[in-house]
């Protein structure tokens, strides 16, 4: 009896070891067959050397990772990545050149809430400074993680400052102005032939969001309830820049830009040394040195409000942001990769070295990779500093910060006569606008 | 009643009832055939016209983001476009200067390049190309030719009046001139309506013109009262269709803002420059664009749409109805 047990015993063994034997050997001819995950990655970046950077940092990570094949596409804008998600045929991670959008893309589902993952993880957000760790939200959701940000500050151009007896960048604004009036020439017509800065809005990176940090101002109180048009501030700044706008004459400055001097090609007037200073981001470091390394330039912070000279050394901040879209179908891999992207120092310095933009996390700000470069040093010291900021993210997006900077664009052509009651009625539109995003008819 | 009026009678009913039978199944099998030739048409309609439609009319009355899904809102959409949107009111005043401007000025330019090239005694064919050749340019890559031309620093028409000691204007980058630009643009490329003008002009039949000569009639009162009237058809056509595309204009004025605004030029960038300079392209075809897919309230978008059409087919009927008293109908021979 106890003899007939033990074969039973051993035929049921031989029977479970050679089905183990089997799935075994079907798995493994499994993973043979379908081999390693292919991921797609869908970037903002198009400039040669942008792409070139990004798509090398990805192909370091894949040759790292056999379980994984990744292709980057680079040019995408928005628009491509809202028409993707909708018509699922989004890739498995996504970014976008700044972060306007991350309300629609957070509070709609359009990118999957990061949140989980990072808890699952151990990542905290608080690894990232204040300004990238809020405009990667909205209203506590976290569906985007920053992927090297943009801050901006002064670029001076070192031989004309030296022609027209300047010693030193401004620090202040009413500094800036007397500095832009020296370094102008004219032709005999009055025509600009060199501009010593042009503070016209929507020129280049002039946009009122970038602005305002220089004055300090307020956008929202805790309700996001709009302050333009009760915080001083804005009015401020609005009247300094439509001063030095008359100056030089609204129409001289738009005959100014017609010429062929376009932002992102190397005959962009900083470059060529028909503008003496520009307010600018990061990113022209990389640009001049493959463009024009000859030039001879620098950088400062902003120039600020006379009245908050504790401002100086402050900017605006904004990035880039990565993600991964609903309804992705290798969602531990796309997460993988963006967590190494996001988090890891080495990634983030080998893109801030290519791309010269700043690396987002607090501990890569100090990483030893980063090549030390005098003019790009400025925009790391700006994004430490505790007083840099950067724009609300609310539920109606880029519209938000479109509507603002177009009524300063009528303000500065002349279509605004009332300033005060112009930037009150401008409060109550984007409030109205943000509830109508919600969709609420435009009733805060 | 004998057997044989009963049978006779009998007969008398079935057969036109059988008649009647046979004419609805051939009626059936015609109304069947006319049926399957029109189905791709049908189809088409109903798949690229019907459906669209319907679906914008119902995300009118919805939220709806592009992303989550619509979410019924009832007449929160129409109530922000007509009494809250500060936008809507700059939209509409754009595109009816560009109706009430361009519309007249297409319709006049179209027929009087007609009347020439219809009086051209040589070289007609060589006069009919080139002035129909604009038409065969792509809207794209007419605006960009025209936004170089005007380039107010580098453009050669600017660069010839600097020549003469003229500072010529901003065009595309002024708010005031970057419309009477667009008028411009579209004026060169009028080829098409001039085609059909063309053929009207030569179909007026000689021989009214020979009585009107023979009754003393001075060449203008024979345009006035012989070719005017006859071609008004062609007339109302060009109206019809040129209100309809002015209430539809976006390809040029998208260019045009996108190129002398300078905001065009990274890939990655969504363009903010809609309506440039100063909100003067901003037309209402182009604040429908930006609101359903730069800001992605597509809803709003549909509510936008809706308004359109019901504004294009009443224009459209008050144009037709309207034309009863101008419009010269041919009398029956």
């Amino acid at each position: 009896m106890r003899k007939r047990a033990v074969h039973r015993r051993s035929a049921v063994a031989v029977v479970v070891i050679g089905a183990l034997v089997i799935v075994a050997a079907a798995a493994a001819r499994t993973v043979s067959s379908s081999g390693p995950t292919k991921l797609t990655v869908w970037a903002g970046w198009s400039a040669g050397h942008e792409l070139t950077t990004f798509k090398k940092v990805v192909a370091e990570y894949d040759k790292n990772h056999p379980e994984v094949t990744i292709n980057v596409v680079g040019g995408i804008d928005d628009n491509k990545i809202v028409a993707a998600i909708r018509s699922g045929t989004a890739p498995d991670v996504v970014s976008s050149f700044n972060s306007y959008n991350v309300g629609n893309y957070c509070g709609s589902g359009g990118w999957i809430d990061l949140g989980p993952l990072m808890k699952k993880d151990h990542i905290d957000a608080s690894m990232f400074p204040p300004a990238p760790r809020y405009y990667t939200q909205y209203e506590g959701k976290r569906c985007a993680l920053p992927l090297l940000a943009d801050d901006y500050g002064l670029y001076y151009n070192k031989k004309l400052f030296k022609a027209a007896g300047i010693k030193s960048p401004p620090k202040t604004l009413s500094e800036l102005a007397a500095d832009a009036k020296k370094l102008t020439v004219r032709d005999k017509n009055g025509n600009i032939k060199v501009a010593g800065f042009d503070p016209v809005v929507g020129f280049y990176e002039n946009t009122p969001d970038r602005w305002i940090q220089s004055f300090g101002g307020k956008w929202v109180d805790a309700k996001n309830h709009s302050l333009i048009g009760t915080d001083p501030a804005w009015a401020k700044w609005a009247t300094w820049q439509k001063k030095l706008v008359d100056w030089y004459g609204y129409d001289k400055l738009v005959r100014f830009q017609a010429q062929p001097i376009d932002e992102f090609t190397p005959s962009q007037a900083f470059e060529t040394g028909k503008l003496a200073m520009n307010f600018d981001g990061e990113w022209r470091v990389a640009f001049i040195h493959n463009e024009h390394p000859e030039l001879d330039y620098g950088t400062a912070p902003m120039p600020v409000d006379d009245a908050h000279p504790e401002l100086y050394g402050s900017g605006y901040i904004n990035g880039t942001i990565i993600g991964i879209p609903r309804g992705v179908k290798h969602e531990p891999e796309a997460w993988a990769l963006v967590r190494y992207l996001t988090t890891a120092d080495h990634p983030l310095a080998v893109l801030s070295n290519g791309l010269r933009n700043v690396p987002t996390t607090s501990s890569s700000l100090h990483s030893k990779e980063i090549t030390p470069d005098a003019h790009f040093a400025t925009f790391l010291t700006i994004f430490a500093n505790p007083k840099s900021g950067t724009s609300p993210i609310l539920a109606s997006g880029q519209a938000y910060t479109n509507a603002v900077q177009h009524f300063f664009q009528q303000y500065q052509a002349g279509s605004v006569k009332d300033l005060t009651g112009g930037l009150k009625n401008l409060a109550k539109q984007l409030d109205a606008q943000v509830a109508q995003a919600k969709g609420g008819g435009g009733v805060p | 009643m004998s057997l044989s009026s009963v049978a006779d009678a009998g007969a008398a009913t079935t057969a036109p009832a059988l008649r009647t039978r046979a004419r609805r199944r051939a009626d059936w099998r015609r109304r069947r055939l006319v049926l399957l030739l029109m189905s791709p048409w049908i189809a088409g309609f109903s798949i690229f016209f019907g459906y669209p439609l319907v679906m914008s009319a119902y995300l009118s009355f919805n939220h709806y983001d592009l992303l989550s899904p619509p979410r019924w809102v009832g007449w929160a959409n129409y109530h922000y476009l007509l009494r809250v949107d500060p936008q809507t009111w700059t939209a509409v005043r754009n595109t009816i200067w560009m109706i009430v401007v361009a519309v007249p000025l297409q319709v006049l330019f179209a027929f009087g390049i007609a009347v020439l090239l219809a009086r051209a005694k040589s070289g007609a064919g060589f006069f009919r190309t080139v002035f129909y050749l604009p038409a065969l340019a792509p809207p794209v890559a007419a605006t960009l030719g025209f936004v170089y031309i005007l380039n107010p620093a580098t453009g050669p028409i600017n660069t010839i009046l600097g020549k003469l000691g003229i500072q010529g204007p901003l065009w595309f980058q002024s708010p005031q001139w970057s419309k009477p630009a667009l008028v411009a643009l579209s004026l060169w490329g009028i080829g098409n309506t001039m085609v059909i003008f063309l053929a009207s002009v030569l179909d007026v039949p000689q021989h009214l013109y020979e009585s009107a000569e023979l009754d003393g009639a001075s060449a203008f009162q024979r345009l006035r009262w012989v070719t005017l009237p006859t071609v008004s058809p062609v007339i109302l056509f060009a109206v019809v269709l040129g209100v309809i595309q002015g209430l539809q204009y976006f390809t040029q004025a998208y260019v045009a803002a996108s190129i002398a605004s300078g905001q065009a030029s990274q890939a990655g960038d969504t363009f903010s420059g809609l309506g440039y300079p100063n909100d003067s392209t901003l037309f209402y075809p182009v604040l429908l664009y930006q609101h359903g897919f730069n800001d992605f309230q597509m809803g709003y978008a549909s509510a936008m749409a809706m308004l359109l059409l019901i504004v294009s087919f009443a224009v459209t009927l008050v144009i037709v109805l309207n034309s009863r008293k101008w419009v010269h109908q041919a009398v029956p021979r």
